[in-house]
């Protein structure tokens, strides 16, 4: 018989059991999950017409504006061995903090985040899949960029290969640790603004493709502490002398620390 | 406990569950559910049946780890959902009210790419032809109506081809023939053993699928039982524990039933000339009432019987208000 109120199951005679057949899936191996995941993101963002002209059309346009204008002349070296390290800097930017975090705040306002979330990729497979992806991107990036300042004369430290692109990861990884806090705290519409503008704030003023000296004093004080400040002069080091810049590693390494600390705490699922 | 299923997919004893704090209430935590305890079994159909805002949702939110519970108990196959794995969310398949489907997404690859997710999962053709996906298999998810996303999130949820199945008003938005291939395609399911959860606001869905029903409202089990136990549920009014029907005729108006019926049956003139009586009707009342009207030369102009409906058992339990 039924009851009213009270939460306690009452006697049901029959519930027939039907014969069990449905099994359930065993989930596929944590690797194969971040992996398929990787390259789902990859290909989702390759295919956004406005994340490409983010993250490869507007950094090509920079790097040749700098190359025909004289802002960068005078600080030791030709206009695009001094551009080109600040123009991966500002693709790690455009990828990692502005597409990615753009891509992730409207994910979670249509619940995708939620829904995968309860697939076997779960939360921590689905981060790592958006760090791939990103990974993926910027590596696109830095061929197509390279590509295109070589034929422009580029002429990069050969010593600075390994610590530049090993710091390019590293600002990757700070940046996307931000875009997540952003996309993670703020509605999506406020996520879009908020990146983009910073993109082009950091991008002209953030000392990531102008070095510090060449900014209002204002500006120079801070910029050593940015990321995008820490990023382009470290990318800079490393492309025109092959040495490795301690402190603005260690910029990186606070950033990447903090804001990832920081979206661990406070992303909000829904 | 008196119910004993022999293998429960999820039970849920006192749960509560707190939202906010919330500016709305001067930065006080809302109570969303409160002491709510239910249990799903396996090769059977659940309903959380409540009206919009009772509580459902964030029961079985709770249920799927998605929303971590202030206070209570659940196990979901034998496991805490909060802490478990990878190898728990294998075997259990989610589709929410939202839908939560990337709107740039293409339903085939999408569902190829979730398939992947997992060891053995259902062949996605299979579900693409079942569920009728291959009609707009080349829309992305942003431009799908409601029905279609609703049948893209149910295949989505399916693919892992799970032990326990969740979903979160499965109705909504359907038109009646999506409707039914849903509705056959659960039955099925429910067949082959699968335990389905699903919450619902309509009547008729816990009606037409549900073996087991729990009635919540404002956060609390209000009533449960089968369909057919809620619909002999004892009316406040205090009729017998039988079967409640009402008898609507149209005839001539102004007619007096006095003394032709039993009590406990009452006759109410809605319209003038179209009545209903409802009680706990017997084979005996309806031969009683034609008598009445062959003896008078009385012929109705339309004649039906009606059942109780879950809907009714509902209202008589959680109030008529709107809320």
């Amino acid at each position: 018989m039924t009851r009213v109120t009270g939460g306690a199951p009452l006697e049901s005679a029959h519930r027939a059991s039907a014969p069990r057949t449905a099994h359930g899936s065993a989930p596929a191996s944590l690797l194969r999950r971040i992996l398929l995941q990787g390259q789902y993101e990859t290909i989702t963002m390759l295919r956004n017409g406005e994340q490409l002209i983010l993250a490869i059309v507007l950094p090509l346009l920079a790097m040749v504006g700098l190359t025909v204008t004289p802002l960068l002349d005078g600080l030791g070296s030709s206009r695009i061995n001094v551009a080109v390290p600040g123009i991966l800097a500002l693709c790690a930017m455009s990828t990692a903090f502005t597409g990615q975090g753009i891509s992730t705040g409207f994910d979670r306002r249509y619940g995708v985040l939620r829904f995968l979330s309860t697939t076997p990729l779960g939360r921590t497979g689905l981060i790592a899949g958006k760090v791939l992806a990103v990974l993926a991107v910027l590596f696109l990036q830095v061929l197509i960029v390279t590509a295109a300042a070589l034929m422009l004369g580029w002429r990069p430290n050969p010593a600075g290969w390994l610590p530049g692109l090993a710091i390019l990861v590293l600002g990757a990884a700070a940046f996307t640790a931000l875009g997540l806090l952003v996309a993670g705290t703020v509605r999506p519409e406020a996520t879009l603004a908020i990146t983009n503008l910073l993109w082009i704030l950091l991008g002209a003023l953030g000392g990531i493709v102008i070095p510090a000296e060449r900014l209002p004093a204002l500006a120079q004080a801070v910029v050593h502490f940015l990321p995008s400040g820490a990023l382009g002069q470290a990318l800079r080091d490393a492309f025109l002398y092959g040495s490795v810049n301690g402190a603005a590693v260690l910029v990186l390494l606070l950033w990447t620390a903090i804001a990832g600390g920081a979206a661990t705490r406070w992303f909000k699922w829904n | 406990m008196v119910r004993s299923p022999e293998s429960p997919v999820l039970t849920i004893s006192g749960l509560v569950k707190d939202v906010g704090p919330l500016p709305t209430l001067d930065g006080k935590m809302l109570r969303v559910v409160s002491g709510l305890s239910l249990m799903a079994e396996r090769g059977q159909v659940t309903a959380l049946l409540g009206a919009n805002g009772a509580g459902k949702t964030t029961t079985i939110e709770c249920a799927q780890g998605l929303q971590k519970r202030t206070a209570g108990a659940i196990s979901l196959l034998g496991q805490d959902p909060d802490s478990a794995g990878a190898g728990l969310r294998a075997r259990v398949g989610v589709m929410l009210q939202d839908g939560g489907l990337p709107p740039s997404a293409r339903p085939i690859p999408l569902l190829r790419h979730i398939a992947g997710m997992y060891q053995d999962p259902w062949p996605v053709d299979e579900l693409i032809e079942r569920l009728g996906i291959d009609t707009f298999s080349r829309t992305n998810v942003r431009r799908l109506s409601g029905g279609q996303k609703q049948r893209l999130a149910l295949a989505a949820a399916l693919v892992g081809n799970p032990e326990v199945l969740f979903l979160d008003e499965p109705s909504a938005g359907l038109d009646p023939q999506s409707r039914q291939m849903v509705f056959d395609l659960i039955s099925e399911l429910r067949n082959s053993g699968m335990g389905i959860i699903l919450t619902t606001h309509l009547m008729d869905d816990a009606q037409r699928l549900a073996d087991y029903v729990y009635i919540i409202d404002a956060g609390r089990n209000v009533a449960e039982g089968t369909v057919a136990e809620l619909l002999r549920h004892q009316l406040p009014a205090g009729d017998a524990s039988q079967h409640i029907r009402t008898l609507l005729f149209e005839t001539e108006p102004g007619l007096d039933f006095t003394g032709v019926l039993p009590d406990g049956v009452d006759v109410t003139e809605a319209r003038a000339g179209s009545y209903a009586a409802t009680g706990a009707l017997t084979p005996a009342d309806l031969a009683a009432i034609t008598a009445w009207w062959a003896a008078r030369g009385i012929m109705p102009s339309s004649l039906s019987l009606e059942a109780r409906s879950l809907e009714d058992v509902f209202l008589d339990i959680s109030g008529r208000e709107i809320r």
